[in-house]
């Protein structure tokens, strides 16, 4: 009876606790200068916040209580409370701000500077500017490696992946890829960097120990002229087992085996998808549709798209809260 | 007169429609290849015209073909629903709907069974339709196929009526062309099993309301919901609406002493 009862009260609680899923999809809105709160259980659009001009690159803390939101056109980045959605400060990014990684400590941010081909260092503490690293023309996907040995700068016109050392500041090494580098993003255990070139229509996988390139993969969808194809974002989980490039004008998120890297399938989403971002437990995936005006939410168990979500107009960078 | 004279008038007109059905492969085959080359061939072609608007039941983007389905679903009861019609009139010809005429039952009762025999063979081409369509990646959620078929009795029962009644006036054999080109090409093209009804609105707000109208477009709209689990309680009550108006008409139009065959020097 007794553990019965108890059994019954484990239940309450679980049942109590809500959904499994309680987690809150943040948007930036690059023309209403705004951030867009999504709600995705009940999958409906709970608010959108002022938030600063032209709001475009967006991350989370790791403790998950503040957001770093790059105001491209008020030339800063904005820390928010990610609770009450307040401005808590401001940091001295550069000029123009659009991309920028946080390091895994949370305690730096490097940003792409793209009109000045720098990358800035930032120590968020200190608000301050720890070092300008002058790399290629146009730098633009930005990001750290787990392991924070190697921060990664792609320079759009150069078209170069540049190998930082996180603890000099220094270029190591310079990767020449396919034309236009668009996004980087490392595997879990920060073996592998995969690279979309936004004009080859390619996704390249680099073998982060000979920084070299292992594998070229062309995008291809049945129906959309090679012109269309445009990889823009990418993402991997954590077990390398799938990773997701958005295809831009394409409408398509391509799904790739992390293991044989093939393309399993293209799933379609709204227009000029964007950016991408996992739920905590990924098993959703939620992606920005630039012109559509909303988000796309991808059921990856099932791997199918289950719903979009209007939120305002030219969604950009999206991360999502536990 | 009990029910089991009932039961056996009606059980013999299904089984003589599912025999025929079965025997006649040319016929299954052909009432899937219709649908099957408009979702290979021409639903391939407009892949990237559509997914501007997302409109209910969908929730997101869709790719065409997966928004002709339903369409094309209806088409397989509409051509199945004439070709009853047409075996009607063949019966007429033939000599053998006379011995059904004469049967001492109500003649709505025989045309009911009549009409749930041509339903039933329709239901059964539509689920393969659906099978092959599933393996062409097109998916509805699992419910939607359990939730479809209540729809696909109804939208069976009054695309059937409609030829029924068309068949009451059809005298000859060789005068179903004329259906084909006045029923079955505009009930199929001015309805929204192949563009939905805003798409058809940007281009002419004319043609969007015959669209609405059409009672084809409602069948359309009750299967595209039930599909995606969701009851569209307009398109129900307009199918239901159409199903009974079509019917009545057809049973006038089978009275020997007030219909068409009065005209028509009986059956």
């Amino acid at each position: 009876m007794i553990l019965k009862k108890q059994g019954l009260g484990v239940f309450l609680a679980l049942a109590l606790a809500g959904p499994v899923h309680a987690e809150t999809v943040f948007v930036t809105l690059e023309k209403d200068n705004a951030l867009a709160v999504v709600d995705p259980i009940t999958r409906k659009l709970t608010k959108t916040v002022p938030i600063g001009q032209r709001p475009r690159g967006i991350a989370l803390s790791p403790d998950n209580k503040l957001l770093y939101i790059a105001t491209s056109d008020d030339n800063t980045i904005k820390i928010i409370d990610a609770e009450t959605l307040k401005e808590l400060g401001k940091l001295p990014s550069g000029d123009d701000p659009e991309t920028f990684a946080l390091n895994p400590a949370g305690d730096k941010i490097y940003v792409s500077n793209e009109d000045d081909s720098l990358v800035t260092v930032i120590d968020i503490a200190k608000k301050k500017v720890i070092k300008q690293i002058k790399v290629g023309v146009e730098p633009e996907g930005i990001t750290v490696s787990p392991d924070n040995k190697w921060l990664i700068s792609a320079s759009e016109t150069t078209n170069m992946v540049h190998w930082i050392d996180t603890k000099t500041n220094t270029i190591i090494e310079n990767t020449l890829v396919d034309p236009r580098p668009r996004a980087v993003g490392f595997t879990a255990d920060s073996q592998q960097l995969w690279v979309t070139s936004e004009m080859a229509g390619t996704l390249m996988i680099l073998d982060t120990k000979t920084q070299q390139i292992i594998k070229t993969i062309k995008f291809e969808v049945s129906g959309v002229t090679a012109d269309k194809i445009q990889p823009v974002g990418v993402v991997i989980d954590k077990d390398s087992n799938r990773g997701y490039v958005a295809l831009g004008p394409a409408n398509r998120v391509a799904v790739i085996n992390g293991k044989t890297f093939e393309v399993e399938k293209t799933l379609l989403v709204g227009q000029r998808v964007w950016n991408l971002a996992f739920s905590p437990d990924q098993k959703r995936l939620y992606t920005t549709n630039g012109t559509s005006n909303d988000i796309s939410i991808i059921d990856l168990e099932n791997q199918t798209v289950t719903k979009s979500v209007g939120v305002g107009n030219y969604p950009w960078g999206v991360v999502v809260k536990p | 007169m009990n029910m089991m004279h009932y039961w056996r008038a009606m059980w013999g007109i299904i089984g003589r429609e599912l025999w025929r059905f079965v025997t006649q492969r040319e016929r299954f085959i052909s009432a899937l290849v219709r649908p099957l080359v408009w979702l290979f061939v021409f639903a391939a072609g407009f892949r990237a015209a559509l997914g501007l608007a997302i409109t209910p039941p969908y929730e997101t983007y869709i790719l065409y073909e997966v928004y002709i389905t339903p369409g094309l679903i209806g088409m397989i009861q509409l051509f199945n629903g004439m070709q009853s019609s047409l075996s009607m009139v063949y019966d007429r010809e033939m000599g053998s709907m006379r011995i059904l005429m004469v049967c001492p039952l109500p003649r709505w009762f025989l045309l009911l069974s009549k009409l749930l025999a041509g339903t039933g063979v329709s239901i059964l081409q539509v689920y393969v339709f659906l099978a092959i369509a599933w393996f062409y990646d097109i998916h509805a959620p699992w419910q939607g196929y359990l939730w479809v078929l209540p729809t696909l009795m109804l939208s069976g029962l009054m695309l059937g009526a409609l030829g029924l009644l068309l068949s009451s006036f059809i005298k000859q054999l060789e005068n179903f062309a004329g259906v084909m080109n006045f029923v079955i090409f505009p009930m199929f093209f001015m309805s929204t099993a192949l563009y939905p009804l805003w798409k058809m609105k940007e281009s002419s707000v004319l043609l969007s309301q015959m669209a609405q109208y059409n009672p084809f477009s409602q069948a359309v709209e009750l299967i595209r919901f039930a599909l995606y689990g969701q009851f569209n309680k307009y398109a129900f009550i307009y199918t239901l609406c159409a199903f009974m108006l079509f019917m009545t008409a057809a049973i006038i139009g089978y009275n020997p002493s007030k219909g068409m065959m009065v005209k028509k020097g009986g059956g």
